[in-house]
Order: C-alpha cells, then sequence, then structure tokens
C-alpha cells in the first residue's frame, strides 16, 4: 500500500492524540500497528477509481426537530461528574504557559 | 416454555404466578453461587434491583399491567448510561462515573417492567474480542472458566449461559454481540442500524454502533427488540416508525423462502475456519432446507475485504469519538502544571493498550498523507459490500456463515496478538458496514464441547424474515452445551 509505518510515525501520531509512550511501548506498537496496516494491504487488489465511498449505512439527510425547549439535563449532577469545578463550571489548568 | 426465558417468567409474574421479587431472588442467589468464579458483572445492583421487582409487585397488585418484561431480571453493558449509577466502559479512565442520564434503550426496559441487576464487563470501550481487555479484570466462559466467552460484550454474553439473569443487552460495532453468544451458546442479535436508539450508548464508532439482545431463545431476543427499538428523537440516526412485529411472526416458519450460504465466509476460500464449525454450519443448511428453504452457496466477493476495511474505519471513528476523553468534565484526571500536559497525563493513565492502540492507528490512518490510502480507501470497500450484498439480496431473503471462526479459545491464547485477535470478527463484520441486521444462534458443539454458532443475515430492517429461520434453526438444533438452557437458575 504505501511505505510500513515507523516508529516516528507511531511517536508523532501518539502526540497528535495526546498519548505518552515510553521506548518499550513505541516499539511494541509500532510492530503492532504495522501488522494491522500491511493486513489492509490486501485493499490495493481492488479498482476503486471509480467507487463512491460510504460514510454511513442510512442514507438519512439533515433530521430535524421542531425547535421547543425539551428537557435538559441538570446542571448540577453533569458538574458533579467533573474532576474540578469552580463557580458554576469546569476548572482546568492554565491553557498557556505554567502554572504561577 | 420454562421460567427461565423472559416471555415465561414474564408471563408468569402478570398472572400472579409468581411475584417479581421471587424470581429475582433466584437469579441473584445464582450470581452469588458462581459471579466468583465467571466476573461477568462490573458492578451487581442487587438492592435496586429488589426496589425495582418490589414496585412491578406493587403495580400488579394495584392491578396495572406493567409490561411486556414484568419482572424479568436483565443485565445490562456497562457501556449503557445508568442515571446516577457508575458506567465505566471497562475503563479506568470513566471509573467512578455516574451519567447524568439514561439511556433510552434503559428507560424503555424499565417502562416495560424489567428489573436491571447489574453492569456487566467488556472489553475497555467494547474494543476486543474476548472480554480480556477490561480494566476491571477478566470475564470467563460460564461453561469453561479457562476460556474467553468472547467479546467485547462477553459480560453480557455469560451472564445469560451463567444463568445469572435470562436476558442481557450489549452492542455489536463490529461482532461484539454475534461472536461471545456464539461462543457462550445463547442467542445474539445485531439489529439493522438505526432500529435501536444510540443514545446514551457511549460511542465507540457511531456509523456501525448498534444495541442488541441476548437470550437463552430466539423468542426472547424478538420480544427484547421489540421493547428496545423503535423511534428515538434522541438518536438522529434512529430510523423513523415503530419496531415491527417480531414474536407474532416467529411460527410462520420459511416454506419457499431463499436462503445463500456465503461461500467466501464458510471456509473454502478463507483461512481459519475451524472444520468442526463448518460442519455445523453445513447441517444448519441441510435442516433449513427440510424447513422448505431453497438453499445453495452463494458469493459475496467483497466481504473477504470487510475486516481491513473495518479496522481502518472503526479505529478512525474511534479515534474522534475518544477525544472527549481529556480530564475536563468527566471522568479520571491526572493532574499536571498545564492543560496539554493534563489531557495527556490523564489519557495515557486512562486508557489500556488495545484502546491506545486503536487511537493511534485511527489517528494515522485520518492523517495527511494516509487519508487517502487508508480511510478514503476503506471507505470505497465498504460501497462494494453494501452494493454485493445488494446483489445477493435479488437472489436470496437471507444468507448465512459461520458467526465465529471457531469455538471458545483458552484465555491468555491471543491475547498478545492483536492482528490474530481480529480475525475473530471476520464473519461478522459484513454486517456492521452494511448497516444489516444478524443473528447467532447456537447450533450444536464442537469438537471440544463447547458451543458453535450460527449466523443468519438479512438485509435491512429485515429482521422478522430473519427471526423466523432462526426460530426453525432453534427448534432443530444438535444438542448444545449442557449448561445452557436448562431450567431454573
Amino acid at each position: 500500500m504505501t511505505e510500513r509505518i515507523t516508529r516516528e510515525d507511531v511517536a508523532h501520531v501518539a502526540e497528535l492524540a495526546r498519548l505518552s509512550l515510553d521506548q518499550d511501548e513505541l516499539d511494541a506498537f509500532t510492530s503492532q500497528l504495522a501488522d494491522v496496516l500491511d493486513h489492509a494491504a490486501d485493499l490495493d487488489a481492488l479498482d476503486l477509481d471509480e467507487v463512491p465511498p460510504t460514510a454511513h449505512p442510512l442514507p438519512l439527510r439533515n433530521v430535524l426537530r421542531p425547535d421547543v425547549v425539551g428537557e435538559t439535563s441538570d446542571r448540577a449532577e453533569v458538574l458533579a461528574a467533573a474532576p474540578s469545578v469552580e463557580e458554576d463550571q469546569f476548572r482546568v489548568p492554565p491553557v498557556l504557559g505554567e502554572a504561577p | 416454555m420454562t421460567l427461565s426465558t423472559a416471555q415465561g417468567i414474564a408471563s408468569a409474574v402478570r398472572s400472579g404466578e409468581r411475584t417479581a421479587r421471587e424470581v429475582l431472588e433466584d437469579y441473584l442467589a445464582a450470581v452469588d453461587g458462581r459471579e466468583h468464579e465467571v466476573h461477568a458483572f462490573n458492578l451487581v445492583l442487587a438492592d435496586e434491583a429488589r426496589v425495582a421487582a418490589d414496585a412491578v409487585d406493587s403495580a400488579i397488585d394495584a392491578g396495572t399491567n406493567p409490561g411486556p418484561l414484568a419482572g424479568v431480571p436483565v443485565a445490562l453493558k456497562d457501556n449503557l448510561c445508568t442515571r446516577g449509577v457508575p458506567t465505566t466502559c471497562g475503563s479506568k479512565i470513566l471509573d467512578g462515573w455516574r451519567p447524568p442520564y439514561d439511556a433510552t434503550v434503559v428507560g424503555r426496559l424499565a417502562a416495560a417492567g424489567a428489573v436491571v441487576v447489574g453492569k456487566t464487563n467488556l472489553d475497555e470501550f467494547a474494543m476486543g474480542s474476548s472480554t480480556e481487555n477490561s480494566a476491571f479484570g477478566v470475564t470467563r466462559n460460564p461453561l469453561d472458566p479457562a476460556k474467553v466467552p468472547g467479546g467485547s460484550s462477553g459480560g453480557s454474553a455469560a451472564a445469560v449461559a451463567a444463568g445469572f439473569v435470562p436476558v442481557s443487552l450489549g452492542s455489536d460495532t463490529g461482532g461484539s454481540i454475534r461472536q461471545p453468544a456464539a461462543l457462550c451458546g445463547v442467542v445474539g442479535v445485531k439489529p439493522t442500524y438505526g432500529a435501536v436508539s444510540r443514545y446514551g450508548l457511549v460511542a465507540f464508532a457511531s456509523s456501525l454502533d448498534q444495541i442488541g439482545p441476548f437470550s437463552l431463545t430466539v423468542a426472547d431476543s424478538a420480544l427484547m427488540l421489540e421493547v428496545i427499538g423503535g423511534h428515538d428523537p434522541r438518536d438522529s440516526t434512529s430510523i423513523p416508525g415503530r419496531t415491527p412485529d417480531l414474536v407474532a411472526e416467529l411460527d410462520r416458519g420459511i416454506d419457499g423462502m431463499r436462503i445463500g450460504i456465503i461461500e467466501e465466509l464458510s471456509g473454502d476460500g478463507l483461512e481459519g475456519i475451524a472444520g468442526d464449525v463448518r460442519a455445523r454450519l453445513g447441517e444448519a443448511g441441510l435442516a433449513l432446507e427440510a424447513a422448505g428453504a431453497t438453499v445453495e452457496t452463494t458469493s459475496v466477493p467483497s466481504t473477504v475485504y470487510g475486516l481491513s476495511a473495518y479496522y481502518v474505519i472503526a479505529p478512525a471513528e474511534a479515534s474522534s469519538n475518544l477525544a472527549r476523553y481529556d480530564g475536563v468534565r468527566f471522568g479520571l484526571r491526572i493532574d499536571a502544571p498545564n492543560a496539554g500536559e493534563m489531557n495527556t497525563a490523564t489519557r495515557t493513565a486512562g486508557f489500556g493498550d488495545e484502546v491506545k492502540r486503536r487511537i493511534m492507528l485511527g489517528t494515522y490512518a485520518l492523517s495527511a498523507g494516509y487519508y487517502d490510502a487508508y480511510y478514503g480507501k476503506s471507505q470505497k470497500v465498504r460501497t462494494l459490500i453494501v452494493r454485493d450484498f445488494a446483489r445477493a439480496y435479488e437472489e436470496f431473503d437471507l444468507l448465512v456463515s459461520p458467526t465465529a471462526p471457531t469455538t471458545a479459545f483458552a484465555i491468555g491464547e491471543k491475547a498478545t496478538d492483536p492482528m490474530t485477535m481480529y480475525l475473530n470478527d471476520v464473519c461478522t463484520i459484513p454486517s456492521n458496514l452494511a448497516g444489516h441486521p444478524a443473528i447467532s444462534v447456537p447450533f450444536g458443539v464442537g469438537d471440544d464441547g463447547m458451543p458453535v454458532g450460527v449466523q443468519i443475515l438479512a438485509p435491512a430492517t429485515d429482521e422478522a424474515k430473519m427471526f423466523r429461520a432462526a426460530a426453525v434453526l432453534e427448534a432443530v438444533a444438535p444438542e448444545g452445551h449442557p449448561l445452557v438452557g436448562g431450567g431454573l437458575p
């Protein structure tokens, strides 16, 4: 199909996916992901140039409902499930730079 | 009809022959007896179940009909949201999370009089075929505790096979209901995509996921599907209208039906389908013929490419769906000096290896430079599968294949080699890619004495026909495993 996935590719993908891997994990995942992608090489035998893609099994178009307020989640119940909350909002560490 | 079926229990409870509480206590005793060995459940809700059963009994005392599942104990796969009750998805990242809402199917079961007994174990986020990937331990096959129950809905299959509940719910993205049903000797159904609301099912691969039932009998699965199916405004992919009648259709037989055995999935073209499984499939074909159907082998060529396409498409959708576990709004948070490091630390500590593998696979398949080669190509293969099925269904009413390539394998046997594990799903994946319904019916045992499942596939929304053929197979099936299907627990 394409060139085999490399250790560097896996490290890059892990970073994109917000996962941190140690050296051993990087080795193991590289070989496992390569196995799965190698299996997908059987698709290369197919002539797919004129075939449209299918993203979804149902031929649904936009699904709309009447613009009426219905039942909504309870704010206190939702916030109760969060790791950290302040003044009815989700609290997170600083997004830019280090904590003061 | 015995009291170990949902139909039998509901009718006994409605007629006053038994109370919902008596039924429940019998099943809870069965859980007490063997759950330490099987580990079907992440959470047993004995107290809550007693309250629910008593409410059913009060309704009956007051002259109200509690519904078609009156007093029927049910188990829910632990990726179905239950309001205020922990829902883990078998993952540390959701350990302790209490959803602020119920899944639509949970509400419908309760409204039909069912009693929720517990949340069942699963491969983390439903990713796996053996229920060995849960952060909360392995589930064992109740028919042979050295073997896996299949997966990812292994807990729900094991709970029915062990007699802990008569019926349960699972979810099926690539075979996660049908494969464990086959390995545990019970009935399992993946309905048409959109037939059952996914509202409150924690998403794995949204274009493939579907909720469905496990049961000891075909009729009980039909009944469960009638209860949980039908349109739900909270799921925009839900098919309009109500569920068609299924139970009432069961006895209509299959005289004159045209049934095709899928050549590519029954051994001749595909490595890995065991000889004993092939033998049972052949016998099932003869049984369907004896019941009045015409049965022929037929080619559905692109089904052999389903596995490759699936293991690109499902991880791609998963990588997107699982981006929400970032330590901000729910579940685990590992503290760090800034938000980005907190996200990474939380996801690294919270996800197990199989989930990480699939997130990375999906991220790769969707990344610049590889999108066309993997994701784009797989979506086109999905079109070929849809077209091939459409062509086959011009000639045939239903198709059949094995459900799984082998009977239940040993715990640990395939755990270290992901690709070998993925091959388990080869017969079940095409139905998910096409959005079609399929059912696994127990049909005798293999050389090792463990159950074999035969899969019946149908065109979209043709569940009634599928259930009719399943009822025929059930009636003529060779003797199954002695532990499944016998009397009250």
